[in-house]
């Protein structure tokens, strides 16, 4: 009788693997058979070969969540906005958003689900250190990758991948640059998050930069994901240092407990960011006179004046009941962006992804998109993947930004 | 006597048969084209959870003492297995430098699991579980600040940013804090992770069968009786710790040539990885090595099998977890299924017939 148990518990388990197996088989062939099985599939009921199906991959669980969810929405919002118009050449556009919790595993998971849903191109992922594993398989595949917001460099390190956003040092270069032609201070201090691949990567490039501008960095403190809730200890340095002005390559959500608590030790000075500080106005229980002065290096303002960014920003309201963040605004000319590259080139759907690919690439570097954050003279882009377009400088001015 | 022996030996090739099996399933839905994408690449993971519950699994069910450490170690044998193949890349052939890629790691990890057993496994109590805990986090915040370049003079550490690591013209930073390291040789295929697996399953499996085996389970049971027939308990404690911190630097190697970036983000080495390792020893049944590898592979599939439930896919996941746990665990549960055991069922049938 024992035997017979042993026995039974192997065939259950054998059984229980060829089951999943036969469940995945199963899937994939169906999905080939037909397109509409997809479940955020805005345009469906449509045969293969007549729809392009492009991908979206973000966290939308977990930390990250919030910029993975932007993406999302204005993805969506993109895609219907593009399709209601006509689609890509007459084709419309399928879409279908993963979750990849923000991490590098699960977000290759993701990319391998849209696999065998059919995708042909990519709009992600959203986050940088998912977005090297991801763009590394894509290359292996030769799928088209654009991401809004993988601002890390080796993110478009290979040839199919494309980036809507600034990247990292290209960021901290900028700053640099603008802090020391505009004369805005002779001695800056930094306060970045060590543990954080964005903060850290435009530091770097921000101190390197730094030797060749008529300031000084004068105190780099450092902080970690792990404590980051009292920075009183970086802002005194700062102080003791003298320095006139205060660079946060940080997220909004920190800046606002440095600017909080700058202001309880009586400490007056500029303070200066980049486009992680966007948002800064919309934290919870933040006092927005504190935020008053700040200059920000952001390619999106929620509150710009052209019409394009209101509609956006009226119609993302009106759908997701909150103002979009720039991760939203990169996602949305994201989406424009492969929509003219494909039209530069002539893709249709029927062609095969690896093809798709190529012709993409080709139109990449031949397209110009005004977009929202393209600022005056659109965005362009290099073979190597990286977008050319002018940062702005904006300050937050009574409770608004307003550009400088 | 005998009759035990064979039964073990029985048991412990039931074991090694069914992943033969499971690897010669999968060779053949590959060869016949009719595996998803997404399954491709999730086999290499599965070997890598499979061997970190296996592992885990020696030290939380054999030893019984509890580790919350084991993504430490995996972050360990990751990093240095990298770091190893990034340096080593092109100098010999890349199966060589993934074999010793592989042992380097593992061998590392299993050194810091003698220097943490060495103070901890002398006391009694839950010390191993709150130091182990201590040293996940800090391993994983040293990666994060840890910043290696090599260049023509050879290596240069610092602990602060890439600048301060003076590095000469054309020098290369490997390890880059945060950023992790990046463009590791994917060198991991599920052939390479069944062979791993099945390395495992002979080093644990052989391990609890022997002398030294049978010391390690007389100090879970009893440590005073252990310790009364001259049994040194602070070395087989540390024997089999050293040996799972060995095999999970083992599985970090491998999950580090499998992804083509690594960085020690809370997700992937943090204690959430421990527990989440403890919940497959756990609910595969606690000192069951197949159990294990069972647990493993379902906790892994499902929130991928999941997919289609978009946003409720975590939830969903959450509430499965507690229900196995509970239909496994619960007393009235067990009682419940052993009352209808297929065997049970079988000899109702065969007693009904004799009572007609």
């Amino acid at each position: 009788m024992k035997k017979y148990s042993k026995l039974l518990s192997l065939l259950l388990a054998g059984a229980l693997v060829v089951g999943s197996f036969a469940g995945c088989g199963g899937s994939d062939s169906s999905s080939d058979s037909s397109a509409s099985k997809a479940d955020s599939s805005s345009e469906s009921g449509a045969a293969d070969g007549e729809v392009f199906k492009i991908g979206g991959i973000g966290p939308t669980t977990g930390a990250a969540a919030i910029y993975g969810q932007a993406v999302k929405n204005a993805m969506e919002l993109a895609v219907k906005e593009i399709n209601e118009a006509g689609g890509i050449n007459g084709y419309q556009i399928e879409m279908n958003y993963q979750d990849d919790e923000h991490d590098a595993e699960k977000s290759v998971n993701a990319y391998n689900t849209l696999k065998d849903w059919g995708m042909q191109a990519l709009l992600g992922t959203v986050t940088s250190t998912p977005c090297i594993a991801v763009s590394t398989e894509a290359a292996n595949d030769n799928m088209f990758l654009l991401t809004p917001s993988g601002s890390a460099v080796d993110c478009v390190a290979p040839e199919n991948a494309f980036r809507v956003c600034f990247s990292d040092p290209n960021q901290g270069m900028a700053s640099a640059q603008y802090i020391g032609e505009n004369g805005l201070a002779e001695k800056v201090a930094v306060i970045y998050d060590s543990s954080d691949v964005y903060s850290s990567g435009i530091y770097e490039k921000f101190a390197e930069e730094a030797g060749n501008q008529p300031f000084e960095v004068v105190s780099a403190e450092a902080f970690t994901a792990d404590n980051n809730k009292d920075f009183s200890t970086q802002l005194q340095k700062a102080k003791d240092a003298g320095a006139d002005l205060v660079f946060l390559p940080i997220y909004y959500t920190e800046a606002a407990l440095i600017l909080g608590q700058a202001d309880k030790m009586g400490y007056d000075t500029k303070f200066f960011g980049c486009d992680g500080l966007d948002g800064i106005l919309t934290v919870e229980n933040f006092d927005t006179a504190l935020a008053e002065g700040v200059m920000l290096l952001t390619p999106f303002a929620a509150d710009a004046e052209d019409e394009a960014t209101q509609n956006f920003v009226s119609t993302y309201k009106e759908n997701y009941g909150d103002i979009p963040n720039q991760f939203a605004a990169d996602a949305y000319d994201g989406m424009y962006a492969i929509k003219a590259a494909f039209e530069d080139q002539d893709i249709t759907p029927d062609m095969e992804a690896s093809d798709i690919c190529e012709a993409a690439k080709a139109g990449m570097t031949e397209i110009t998109i005004q977009g929202l954050t393209g600022g005056e003279d659109g965005i362009s882009w290099s073979a190597d993947g990286e977008p050319n377009k002018s940062p702005k400088a904006v300050v937050i001015a009574d409770g608004a930004y307003t550009a400088m | 006597m005998k009759k035990t022996m064979s039964k073990t030996t029985k048991s412990n090739f039931i074991t090694y048969g069914m992943v033969i099996v499971i690897y010669a399933i999968v060779q053949i839905l590959t060869a016949t084209g009719s595996l998803s994408s997404l399954f491709k690449g999730l086999l290499v993971p599965l070997c890598i959870y499979v061997i970190l519950a296996v592992s885990l699994n020696l030290t939380v069910g054999i030893l019984g003492e509890l580790s919350l450490g084991h993504a430490g170690f995996m972050c360990i044998g990751a990093f240095v297995g990298s770091f190893f193949s990034k340096c080593m890349d092109g100098t010999m052939p890349d199966g060589l430098r993934f074999f010793l890629a592989l042992v380097l790691g593992a061998a590392v990890a299993a050194v810091f699991g003698i220097l943490i057993g060495i103070p901890v496994l002398r006391l009694r109590g839950d010390y191993l579980a709150i130091v182990t805990l201590a040293f996940g986090e800090i391993i994983k915040n040293i990666v994060n600040v840890l910043f290696v370049g090599r260049d023509a003079a050879g290596f240069h550490f610092s602990l602060k940013d890439t600048m301060s690591l003076n590095l000469a013209e054309g020098g290369e930073v490997i390890v880059k804090g945060p950023q992790g390291i990046s463009g590791t040789p994917k060198d991991a295929t599920f052939t390479i992770g069944v062979i791993l697996i099945l390395f495992t399953l002979i080093v644990v499996l052989n391990l609890i069968n022997s002398r030294d085996g049978r010391a390690i389970m007389a100090i879970r049971d009893n440590r005073i009786a252990a310790e009364s027939v001259g049994i040194n308990i602070t070395r087989y404690k540390l024997m089999a710790f050293s040996i799972s911190a060995g095999l999970a630097g083992m599985a970090g190697v491998l999950y580090a040539h499998n992804l083509a970036t690594l960085t020690a983000l809370p997700k992937n080495f943090g204690y959430n990885m421990s527990i989440t390792i403890l919940v497959f020893v756990v609910l595969g049944g606690i000192g069951n090595i197949r159990g294990s590898i069972i647990a493993a592979v379902i906790l892994t599939l499902l929130p991928e099998l999941l997919r289609g439930l978009n946003d409720y896919r975590m939830l969903i996941y959450a509430i499965v977890l507690i229900v196995m746990m509970i239909v496994n665990w619960s007393p009235k549960a067990q009682a419940i299924m052993s009352r209808y055991t297929p065997k049970n069922l079988l000899n109702k049938k065969k007693s009904a017939k004799e009572v007609n």
